[in-house]
């Protein structure tokens, strides 16, 4: 049961995860990597960390919602109207991409991995929090000046100018005048 | 369901990422290529810590870490996007050369 579970969730998340670049429409791409990040988080879930999996469903579902966002913003075409090639390159970056799974693939395969040491806990949600809170608690805390300065340096970065910068060259007026 | 099956899952998602990230030419298609690639990094961790030391939290703790690695790439990209934007007007990676040489 569990296997077909996993490979069906595989399936799904490779599937929509090439969807992402096949289909017209930014939209529907964003709904694909929405679907197959949820697909991933279920097989995290089948691996008996319900913690991760549910966070990564919760995360990459907001993440996603902002990314929306941010396509129509950007993107020159983001309803898919006008379908228009965006891609450079195609051949050499499918030549090195497929190359790339058929080493892992080989890596993965031909690698004597070494037998399970231990069982999985009772709780692993708990594990996991004990681990944040005692031995781990170092990574934790870099991991929070990394997400600090990131903060810092996305608002310093997107920000227009400051009131101490010289100022912006005038903005060309627009077509109607006003 | 293996070690082996997880990974292979994984080393797919993270090569059709790549594809994405290679190919695409629009920043925001590009930045979706590598949360994809980075997913496959999240079920490849999951995957170790399940099938190689469950009794040791240190898998979880990496999983954790590498899903930090994909908030800080997806707000640091889009504030690198919102600056090129803002400074040329470019939304295409080509359009963004002045280091090519």
């Amino acid at each position: 049961m569990r296997l077909v579970a996993f490979l069906a969730l595989s399936l799904a998340a490779v599937g929509a995860g090439i969807a992402v670049f096949v289909v017209d429409s930014m939209a529907r791409a964003t709904v694909a990597l929405a679907a197959s990040f949820v697909a991933v988080g279920a097989v995290i879930l089948l691996l008996d960390a319900p913690y991760l999996g549910v966070i990564t469903i919760l995360m990459m579902l907001m993440e996603m919602a902002v990314m929306v966002v941010f396509m129509i913003m950007y993107m020159m075409n983001p309803a898919g109207l006008m379908p228009m090639s965006m891609v450079h390159n195609k051949r050499g970056a499918r030549a090195i991409s497929i190359g790339m799974f058929g080493l892992l693939a080989a890596g993965v395969v031909m690698t004597p991995w070494p037998q399970r040491r231990g069982r999985v806990p009772a709780d692993p949600t708990h594990a996991l929090g004990e681990a944040i809170m005692g031995s781990k608690m170092l990574v934790m805390i870099a991991v929070s000046a990394v997400l600090f300065a990131t903060i810092v340096s996305a608002l310093v970065l997107a920000t227009g100018r400051g009131r101490y910068d010289p100022p912006e060259p005038a903005a060309p007026t627009g077509e109607a005048g006003s | 369901m293996t070690l082996e099956m997880c990974l292979l899952l994984a080393a797919a998602l993270f090569s059709v990422g790549l594809y994405g990230a290679l190919s695409q030419q629009a920043v925001v298609m590009v930045m979706m290529g590598l949360e994809l690639m980075i997913n496959g990094l999240v079920v490849a961790g999951a995957a170790f810590w399940y099938f190689l030391s469950p009794a040791r939290a240190d898998g979880q703790v990496l999983v954790l870490v590498v899903l930090a690695a994909m908030t800080v790439e997806m707000a640091m990209g889009f504030a690198v996007t919102t600056l090129l934007f803002r400074a040329k007007d470019v939304d295409m990676t080509d359009m963004a050369g002045e280091l090519r040489r």
